[in-house]
């Protein structure tokens, strides 16, 4: 579970996070909505302690991620934005690095690597250099590298940008899989099908402010609108694009 | 310290794989140095051999005037070309380059020399031109011999001792050692050295910090249950191991050039054998950390390889400062001197060269000093990369 609690941030004049607030569970798909920058990979830094909030807390499982920051990162796979790949280490390697770097021994990373190579469909290229993956290809091996450790929580920044549609669906399909297993998934897109076909609950960010925090179905209804692009932007306002 | 170890382990294993990497740290900086050195000191022995062995060639114009001269300087080994110019066409000669040095005997010069007043010659020659200017400094060294000798013969038949026109003996002494002169030359080897160990490290530096960066694998990482002190601490270690083995090639490099490269017939003698180079690696050690955690520590403020890769280079350039210095003022070794990197590596090499005694006093300071200043950068880098602004 995460959850965010009144998380600030103000970069120079702009506040890019104001006062946000939401919960994410386990089991569920929770998808945070929100137009070019408006503040969702912001909010999502400081849910995985890269950015230190100015005020408010968050925690992994109901960990303090400043307080006992290693710990509560124990719980939680994080594949951020920009999740680039060691191009001169096979995809193995670069999974197993991440897995070290956790303190996992060679035995258990072993088992781990041949467990998510076999449910990402990798085994094709586990052991070829990263120099020549497509993007599809990457965003695997990223999301391994990130479940290494088999966390409980997983936050995923933008993960279909530069995908082909392929490859989306791919990775729908490990998102689904990783709610039935019961982990907690919070995810940011400003892609409102996307949110819409995935999850549970959406959380709706403008101008650094949560907009809205209910399932799609709520969403619809609250705003009486017949599709859901209309009750989106009904929500948001006209100001803000979302695609 | 697991983490350490695990990131210098996947620093050294990436990095062994880069051909990039591979090219500049184990082949262009280690070899570049003694290979470019090795070429300058063939060079200037070929030059020393043409100075010494080959004999001055002159042009003489009105030799039927002066009989006398021209006997004494064919006597000197001289290579005497004879010609018939006027003033006007000995200069053309000299500015066209038909002659290289002309000497011009008027038709006076008999008459004046008769009559024991001074007769004049003209030497011809362009003193832009080092070539010339060394023959022709040669055959003034000749003509005022022969002046000489005639003055002194019409001393004594005057009845006058010859030896009143000598008021002072000058004897030259060089106490240069064989060792000492070569110095001279391998003055430029020690930053050829020092260049060579940061070389081995510039691209494991930049790759490990702004390369992280760009190929966007850094926030990944940031967002790892780690140290930062231990990531930076893994990846400056990875670093310094390139630079060993950069500045291991280097010097080995060094001693196999020295052993075809003949300075002894320069009058010198290379002190550089694997005994030498073993003591080089000890004095250069403790500027490896140094090195290495001031290169992290620039690019890891730059964002991108290519804005890295600027001031890198400029850093390659710090080390060469304080050696500049040293050989503007013709600096020794001394003790005050051993608390500045680079310039204290510099000096010891330099004494080590020269056989002189060096105290191990100074070489405890200089590793110290160096030692002491890779801290206080590593701490300023492991505090940068604590701060949110690493992750641009």
């Amino acid at each position: 579970m995460i959850e965010a609690m009144k998380l600030s941030k103000r970069f120079g004049s702009i506040e890019a996070a104001r006062e946000v607030s939401f919960v994410a569970r386990n089991g569920e798909i929770t998808g945070l909505l929100g137009a070019n920058g408006a503040g969702k990979s912001t909010c999502l830094r400081m849910l995985y302690g890269v950015l230190t909030p100015d005020g408010g807390r968050a925690c992994i499982d109901g960990i303090d991620i400043l307080g006992e920051t290693s710990k509560a990162r124990a719980h939680l796979g994080v594949l951020p934005h920009a999740a680039g790949l060691y191009n001169n280490l096979t995809a193995r390697e670069n999974i197993r690095y991440f897995g070290s770097l956790h303190g996992m021994d060679s035995e258990r990373l072993k088992s781990r690597t041949a467990e998510l190579s076999l449910a990402l469909g990798m085994d094709s290229f586990i052991d070829r250099r990263a120099k020549g993956f497509s993007q599809g290809q990457r965003i695997k091996v990223a999301l391994a590298r990130a479940l290494v450790h088999d966390p409980g929580n997983v936050v995923l920044d933008e993960p279909t940008n530069g995908l082909d549609v392929m490859a989306i669906r791919n990775l729908r399909e490990m998102l689904l899989q990783l709610k039935a297993q019961g982990r907690c998934v919070l995810f940011s897109s400003h892609v409102m099908q996307e949110v819409a076909a995935l999850c549970d609950r959406v959380i709706i960010i403008g101008h650094g402010r949560v907009l809205a925090d209910a399932t799609v179905q709520e969403i619809r209804e609250r705003s009486g609108a017949k599709s859901l692009e209309e009750a989106f932007l009904q929500v948001l306002g006209d100001t803000e694009g979302v695609s | 310290m697991r983490t350490l170890f695990v990131v210098f382990g996947k620093e050294f294993l990436e990095n062994l794989r880069d051909r990039r990497t591979l090219l500049s740290a184990l082949l262009f900086g280690p070899l570049f140095g003694p290979i470019l050195f090795g070429f300058m000191v063939s060079r200037m022995l070929e030059q020393n051999v043409v100075e010494s062995d080959v004999p001055v060639k002159l042009t003489i114009s009105g030799s039927r005037y002066a009989p006398g001269l021209t006997r004494y300087l064919e006597g000197q080994g001289i290579k005497l070309t004879k010609k018939d110019l006027s003033e006007n066409e000995a200069r053309a000669a000299v500015r066209g380059g038909s002659s290289q040095v002309v000497l011009l005997v008027t038709e006076d010069y008999p008459r004046l020399f008769a009559e024991a007043k001074p007769a004049p010659i003209l030497l011809i020659a362009d003193s832009a031109d080092s070539q010339t200017r060394k023959i022709a400094d040669r055959a003034r060294a000749i003509l005022g011999s022969y002046g000489s000798g005639i003055a002194q013969l019409r001393l004594q038949m005057r009845g006058v001792s010859p030896l009143l026109a000598l008021p002072v003996a000058v004897n030259e002494v060089d106490v240069a050692t064989p060792t000492g002169r070569a110095v001279v030359v391998l003055g430029f080897m020690t930053y050829f050295v020092l260049f060579a160990l940061l070389m081995g490290g510039l691209y494991l530096a930049i790759d490990s910090t702004a390369g992280e960066r760009e190929r966007g694998s850094l926030e990944a990482l940031l967002s790892l249950p780690v140290a930062r002190a231990a990531l930076v601490g893994g990846k400056v270690l990875a670093t310094c191991a390139y630079m060993c083995i950069s500045l291991g090639l280097s010097l080995t490099a060094f001693v196999c050039v020295f052993r075809f490269v003949p300075l002894e017939r320069l009058g010198m003698s290379a002190n550089l054998g694997f005994h030498t180079a073993l003591i080089f690696f000890a004095i250069c050690l403790p500027f490896v950390p140094l090195g290495a955690t001031l290169m992290t520590l620039v690019a890891s403020f730059t964002r991108s390889y290519r804005e890295a890769q600027t001031y890198l280079t400029t850093v390659l350039l710090v080390p060469t400062l304080p050696i500049a210095f040293a050989s503007i003022y013709s600096l020794k070794t001394k003790s005050s001197l051993m608390f500045i990197p680079s310039l204290s590596q510099h000096l010891l090499m330099t004494s080590v060269l020269r056989d002189e005694r060096i105290f191990l006093r100074d070489v405890l300071v200089s590793a110290g000093a160096s030692l002491a200043i890779a801290l206080l950068l590593f701490v300023f880098t492991a505090r940068h990369w604590r701060r949110e602004s690493m992750l641009g």
